[in-house]
């Protein structure tokens, strides 16, 4: 009788400390050699860490790493190359201006020749890609290629270093649907070749469509092994979060034909850094009391653009032509303060960068940009405690965890960042929301709090502007959605107007 | 924590590493020690000089420091005192009749404005023109000194006197150095930094604008999000820091020559930098870092003197360890915490 194989990767007990931050805590997975296996888990669960630790990245504290059945005892970045592990990062570690070529070229590594064998290297990955049924435009600088092909590439750069065990980390965040399914699908070409995929993700769907088996984290362990054909999206969010979270939830409609809270019109902006195309072109849409409108896109398609050029100066000098009208005033030439004045909550794309000074207090956090409303000042004196009795109010309402209103705001996880910077802003009661990715990073069981507020905030008679990258959560709360591709407009649909193919297809350019 | 000690530890390392020089040069450290800290601190008078020393670095910190939180480097608060000293001077020579306290008023009204206009200047030119705050301040600071000389030497010129300095100021301006320092030149200039210092905190902290300029200095994105208008604040910002370093004319015009000296300041706003460097652009922090760089400067005096084979240049060596400390975070990490921290 044979025995079963060893498996591909197993993780026994694996700790690392990172100073009074325990972020494995005794990490014990293991994963089948030929599967996808799906790595689940709230940001700060500890997922990322693990693979560091397995890919060599970092060294560990505690706890052991095997590969194939062997004991693998001193892990490093050259080892784990030379057992046959690759990860394709999330952001890729590509050189731009260089072809495919070339990159895979460069990073062959330590022992190549010192002259470039360009045409045998060609004829050699041609044949490679050809085996793994991936295409790819050798001779083209990277920065022409799509962004699904640029990640093709990375896996790839992988096979031809000869990996056996491939981490992809979040390869799904910058793709749209289309090229999400084309992925899977060369995922399971891999594996059926005998590959072992290891998937990290925060997106339940995506791990309950292509993976074998899932490994859930949650505070530094592995607290759940599922058979993937064995469990269900709601099971898997509840050991992700630790309760029961309500997965598929749509906000009843809003109402419809309110009175118009912002209105763009032929909105457009120039390109900038020597792009050919403008980075806006023709933008005209509107949004009106009590209604959300979801914009979807991919992301770099110009949906942080748009709400750059509605709010900030510098880059409406760029702007081509158009105009702006907020609460029926004209305000094309205002400045941000005064936009704001008029009842205008903005719910930042990167809240660290724009929503936050990480450095400071939550109190001043909270403060920023009402630090000259009435109630909150006096005679230009700031008012510190009815700042504190109104931040204390906010931090308990919104649930900010720990409500330490004297720690800096940087400390919070990145949920409870948002969950301040939504206390701020929709706690001035706004007549239009700007909101971009509310959601983004954000714990599962936090994202449904976020969409019931902003959803309140639009019951209450808000206009709400939703940016969003993911396609469910447009699904569930935009009223009226529209789709952005390449600086433009290319689609708008009422509330279910739209099967998500057709929302794809339209994301893609179709 | 240790974000709070690590200036205590630079000043130690910077003044052991110091002791190590004389060692090197054939000093018994203990005996440069004991020279330094009798001088700066073991008579009235001498207590006085360090004093006298350290109360132009407060003013000249607070202005480095100012311009620090909006996010500013303020390299020209020398070009601003130079201003400011030259306006408290040029009102009381020219109005020499008036008496005490309007002539205090008008002079150093007088020398705040003057300040904060030369200050201004280089806020207006990054607000309006995006140019950089570091070459304008420098640059200014070559035009407030030549400016300086012209009027000195053909405006004002003292025709008293062999060496180039304005005719004095009425004896209405000048504030009595206070008789208990032995005749060193501390009077009401002393109070009036450290209340100034105590104002410049409690504004940064408790007023709308305050909190504004921080927050552009903290993070202009978010700063400009939440509505600040950047420009006004980077503005206001350098006129502050202009008007603070305008402010040394107080001790050292009125409470001291009574007249411009075209090279009275010893490096005040260049020293300015290093105080608020190790008092962490905190207003209690720069009184003590200026308290530390008035008692090396006093103490090193005696050196000449007392000790074969080191100088008052010590100081200078002092001071460059102790900034040097200061400067080197990175070091700290690698003390403090040893360990890797998350990328």
């Amino acid at each position: 009788m044979a025995l079963p194989p060893p498996p591909a990767v197993e993780l026994r007990a694996l700790t690392k400390r990172f100073g009074g931050l325990l972020a494995n805590a005794g990490v014990d997975l293991r994963v089948a050699a030929g599967t996808i296996h799906g790595v689940i888990g709230e940001n700060g669960a500890g997922k990322s860490t693990a693979m560091k630790l397995l890919l060599g990245l970092l060294p560990a504290d505690a706890g052991q790493i095997f590969i194939r059945g062997e004991r693998w005892a001193r892990p490093s970045p050259a080892g784990a190359r030379a057992l046959g592990l690759g990860m394709v990062h999330q952001h890729f570690l590509l050189a731009d201006p260089y072809t495919a070529l070339d990159n895979l070229l460069l990073a062959e590594g330590p022992g190549r020749p010192l002259l470039l064998r360009r045409d045998a290297a060609r004829a050699e990955l041609r044949a490679l890609a050809q085996r793994h049924g991936l295409e790819m435009d050798w001779d083209a600088p990277v920065a022409s290629l799509p962004v699904g092909v640029r990640q093709r590439l990375e896996i790839l750069k992988l096979l031809a270093g000869r990996a056996e065990i491939l981490v992809l980390d979040e390869p799904t965040a910058v793709l749209t649907p289309l090229e999400t399914g084309r992925l899977f699908e060369q995922l399971r070409r891999l594996r059926d070749e005998g590959k072992t995929v290891i998937l990290v993700t925060h997106k339940l769907r995506e791990v309950m469509a292509v993976t074998d088996q899932i490994s859930v984290f949650r505070a530094g362990r592995v607290t759940g092994e599922r058979r993937t054909s064995e469990t269900t999206p709601e099971e898997l969010a509840q050991l992700m979060v630790g309760r029961p979270v309500a997965l598929r939830w749509a906000a009843a409609p809003g109402l419809a034909g309110g009175e118009e809270r912002l209105a763009v019109a032929d909105l457009g902006l120039a390109a900038v850094g020597g792009a050919a195309r403008p980075r806006l072109s023709g933008i005209t849409f509107s949004v009106g009391a009590g209604e959300i409108v979801g914009v979807a896109g991919v992301e770099g398609n110009g949906q942080s653009e748009l709400i750059q050029a509605l709010l900030h100066p510098c880059d409406r000098r760029c702007r081509t032509g158009g105009t702006v009208r907020i609460l029926g005033r004209e305000v094309t030439r205002w400045s941000p303060r005064a936009i704001r004045d008029l009842g205008v909550g903005v719910v930042p794309e990167d809240r660290l960068r724009e929503g936050l000074l990480p450095a400071r207090p939550l109190w001043e956090n909270f403060l920023l940009g009402r630090q000259r409303e009435p109630a909150f000042q006096r005679g230009g004196l700031l008012r510190p405690a009815a700042v504190a009795a109104a931040a204390a109010r906010a931090v308990a309402d919104y649930d900010v965890r720990p409500p330490a209103l004297g720690q800096a705001a940087g400390a919070l996880s990145g949920g409870n960042q948002q969950k301040l910077i939504l206390a701020r802003e929709l706690g001035r009661a706004p007549r239009l929301i700007l909101a971009a990715q509310p959601t983004r990073g954000v714990d599962v069981g936090a994202i449904e709090d976020i969409h019931q507020r902003l959803v309140r905030a639009r019951d209450a008679g808000a206009g709400v502007l939703l940016v969003s990258s993911e396609l469910e959560e447009i699904r569930a709360l935009a009223d009226r959605t529209l789709v952005m591709f390449d600086g433009r407009i290319v689609a708008e649909y009422p509330r279910g107007g739209a099967t998500e193919r057709e929302l794809g297809l339209k994301m893609g350019g179709a | 924590m240790t974000n709070r000690l690590q200036p205590i530890f630079a000043v130690a390392v910077g003044l052991a590493l110091g002791l190590v020089v004389t060692a090197l040069a054939g000093e018994n450290p203990l005996h440069v020690l004991a020279v330094l800290a009798r001088g700066a601190f073991g008579t009235r008078y001498g207590l006085g000089l360090t004093l006298a020393y350290a109360t132009p670095l407060v003013f000249t910190g607070l202005s480095v420091a100012v311009a620090f939180r909006a996010g500013l480097f303020n390299v020209g608060a020398e070009g601003q005192l130079t201003m400011g000293a030259l306006a408290a001077a040029a009102v009381g020579a020219v109005w020499p009749g008036w008496g005490a306290p309007g002539a205090w008023l008008a002079a150093g009204t007088a020398a705040v404005a003057a300040g904060m206009a030369w200050g201004a200047v280089p806020g207006v030119l990054r607000a309006w023109r995006g140019s950089h705050e570091v070459i304008n301040t420098i640059m200014l600071n070559f035009i407030a000194a030549g400016l300086a000389n012209y009027v000195t030497m053909y405006v004002l010129r003292n025709p008293a006197s062999q060496n180039p300095e304005t005719r004095p100021v009425g004896p209405g301006y000048m504030l009595a150095p206070w008789a208990w320092f032995a005749g060193a030149p501390v009077g009401w200039g002393l109070p009036l930094a450290i209340g100034v210092a105590v104002a410049v905190g409690w504004w940064l902290e408790r007023s709308v604008t305050g909190l504004e300029l921080r927050a552009l200095g903290e993070n202009e994105p978010a700063a400009r999000a939440a509505g600040i208008n950047a420009g006004r604040v980077r503005v206001l910002a350098f006129a502050l820091a202009g008007g603070l370093a305008g402010l040394v004319a107080v001790p050292e015009v009125l409470g001291n020559t009574g007249r411009f000296r075209p090279a009275f300041s010893a490096q005040y706003g260049f020293l300015g930098i290093a105080v608020a460097l190790l008092g962490r652009n905190r207003p209690g922090g720069i009184l003590a870092a200026a308290l530390l760089f008035g008692a090396l400067q006093k103490g090193a005096t005696d050196l000449d003197m007392e000790t074969d084979h080191v100088t008052r240049e010590l100081a200078l060596v002092f001071q460059a360890l102790i900034i040097l400390a200061v400067a080197a975070e990175g070091a700290w990490e690698m003390v403090f915490r040893r360990r890797a921290r998350p990328c």
